[in-house]
């Protein structure tokens, strides 16, 4: 749907056409942060200038709401530079790193991206074999999506740990329960797209199972297997993060928000949400160029 | 050995599935689904039993319902806490401000095609980071949770009341244009109802997003009660039982507010081809 309000809005050259106001929109978006950051961080400022009794001029207020150490709310620049240190000014391998604590949660998340998506494929080809196997697990694939099954992420761990098993397995365990619906339902969608049309010519050349399902069904189901692995992958990265909540997690993404917030050090909470933002549209964006790259290769690009 | 009896019960309901969905009507559909969802309860109970499973890895599904039984109060409070009043309170006033929003954007194109992008881009973020921050400025309480679910279900309900609002055809519009109609009559009578199917697609996604955020949101503080409170505290004294007795309320929350809102969809959009009902 999203694709064709794009479409729908873009015209010959979409690009071009909507970098004016996407610029625009954020533009206006990091001067309200600015205006916000010197509102909600300004009534720290006078108490700690009517503590020291001086006054403050307003440009003296401006410019000390905008460098507080551990502001209400960092300005864009503060973010920008906490976000900058970490991925640039630590080594790699130190425990301050955003690129560590990045590279945890990613590898826990392609993990169990890899997992769920090759059980919701595995599965979705069963369905659509099996007739008493869609009307059996179809419903409760279908009722599951309702429920929030990201709350229980913490308990996982626990239980994964009092039997000993810890590090990046139980993350991704998470993360490939999240992903493993998404593909299942769209897969299952997608291998139902070819009509009677075709698969009626598939019996005329009497086609086998196997020759209809590789040569037919398989490729039909790209565009929608795509479309959910976007899905999914965003879903495991967020399965992650909450993931590395529970007390006792050190290293990752949910961790470095977790540590953040019980310690007020709202920069680090902001440089890691950034951090786990950027990670999210690059694994997205890159998904977005293997469909492409597909689909332009297999003759079903738009 | 010991597999034998469970290997049973499964071997069992799947002849007895593959032979109902021959059958292929309403009530065998039914059946067949109802049949697999108890299998599965009844071979997790048998698994716990024969093989001693601890309660601490993974109670029984009596033991859940005992615990649920026995923790009715306990419950009810985190019920009202995490569901009605976190994430319905900000599903409610985000939605409201999603739709007012995609209504003054409407007019303006170039505001759509600036918003639009970020808005899909917001969407695939995980926004729930964002509720240390939020618990910081709202405090412990329940507006903490609100505010984090206002913002997590904002903008799927944006995109899809924007994509809604822009689905009538043109030789509608033109219609409304040739009665005259003012830009009020025509989104009144016109562009809204035309968004409606779009706008709950949109609510419907953002049921499931608005109970995680509540929950989510109470891990990073929240007064002695609320589900999220309750699940990591009940998790950490080992009291598995009541972890899952919670997941159930979750669930049932879950699916009744979904339920509602599809309802509810039933009624305002009974004229869209995929609510009628199909003949034959």
């Amino acid at each position: 749907m999203t694709e064709a309000v794009a479409r729908g809005h873009g015209g010959a050259n979409p690009g071009l056409r909507s970098a004016l106001p996407i610029l625009t929109v954020l533009l206006a978006i990091v001067a309200i942060w600015y205006l916000a950051a010197v509102w909600m961080n300004a009534p720290w400022v006078r108490d700690q200038a009517a503590r020291a009794d001086t006054v403050l001029t307003s440009g003296e207020l401006i410019r000390q709401t905008l460098t507080l150490e551990r502001p209400v709310l960092p300005a864009p620049h503060q973010v920008a530079a906490g976000l900058w240190e970490g991925v640039a000014g630590q080594k790699i391998t130190s425990k301050r790193s955003l690129v560590w604590h990045g590279w945890v949660t990613l590898s826990a998340t392609l993990a169990g991206f890899a997992i769920g998506t090759a059980a919701g494929i595995g599965l979705a080809v069963g369905i659509v074999h099996n007739r008493a196997m869609d009307q059996s697990v179809m419903p409760w694939a279908v009722a599951s999506q309702t429920v929030p099954i990201l709350a229980i992420a913490p308990m996982v761990i626990v239980v994964f740990a009092s039997m000993g098993i810890t590090g990046l397995l139980p993350k991704a365990i998470i993360a490939a329960w999240l992903s493993f619906f998404p593909v299942l339902v769209g897969m299952v969608k997608g291998l139902r797209t070819p009509d009677a049309m075709q698969l009626d010519l598939m019996h005329s050349w009497n086609a086998s199972r196997a020759r209809q399902f590789w040569n037919l069904r398989l490729p039909s189901s790209l565009p929608y297997l795509f479309a959910s692995l976007k899905v999914a992958i965003a879903a495991a990265l967020v399965g992650t993060i909450v993931g590395e909540l529970p007390a006792g997690a050190t290293a990752g993404l949910g961790a470095r928000l977790l540590s953040g917030s019980y310690y007020g050090q709202t920069v680090q909470i902001w440089s890691a949400l950034f951090a786990a933002a950027i990670l999210a549209a690059a694994l997205v964006m890159l998904i977005g160029a293997v469909e492409r790259l597909t689909l332009r290769r297999m003759g079903m690009a738009r | 050995m010991s597999a034998l009896p469970i290997l049973a019960v499964w071997l069992g309901a799947l002849g007895l599935n593959t032979w109902l969905s021959r059958f292929d009507t309403r009530a065998t559909r039914l059946a067949v689904a109802l049949i697999f969802g108890a299998t599965i309860l009844i071979l997790w109970e048998m698994a716990v039993r024969i093989y001693a499973i601890p309660p601490v890895i993974l109670p029984a599904p009596s033991q859940i319902g005992a615990s649920f039984a026995r923790n009715t109060a306990i419950l009810w409070t985190d019920f009202v806490q995490t569901i009605l009043k976190g994430a319905l309170t900000g599903w409610l006033i985000g939605a409201a401000a999603a739709i007012a929003t995609a209504i003054a954007i409407d007019r303006s194109p170039f505001l759509q095609r600036g918003l639009l992008p970020i808005g899909n881009f917001v969407a695939a973020l995980p926004i729930v980071g964002i509720a240390p921050i939020l618990v910081m400025w709202f405090g412990f309480d329940w507006q903490s949770k609100a505010a984090v679910v206002v913002v997590m279900v904002f903008f799927p309900i944006l995109v899809n009341m924007v994509a809604g609002l822009a689905a009538t055809e043109p030789m509608q519009r033109d219609l409304m244009a040739t009665w005259a109609a003012p830009y009020g009559a025509s989104l009144w009578k016109l562009r809204l109802p035309a968004a409606m199917p779009f706008l709950f697609n949109g609510l419907k996604i953002t049921t499931t997003l608005a109970l995680i955020g509540a929950i989510v949101a109470e891990f990073f503080g929240s007064p002695t009660r609320g589900m999220g409170f309750r699940i990591s505290t009940a998790v950490g004294r080992l009291d598995l039982p009541l972890v899952w007795a919670e997941i159930l309320v979750a669930a049932i929350a879950g699916s009744l507010f979904y339920g509602i809102v599809a309802l509810a969809e039933k009624k305002v959009t009974f004229w869209h081809p995929s609510q009628r009902r199909q003949r034959g």
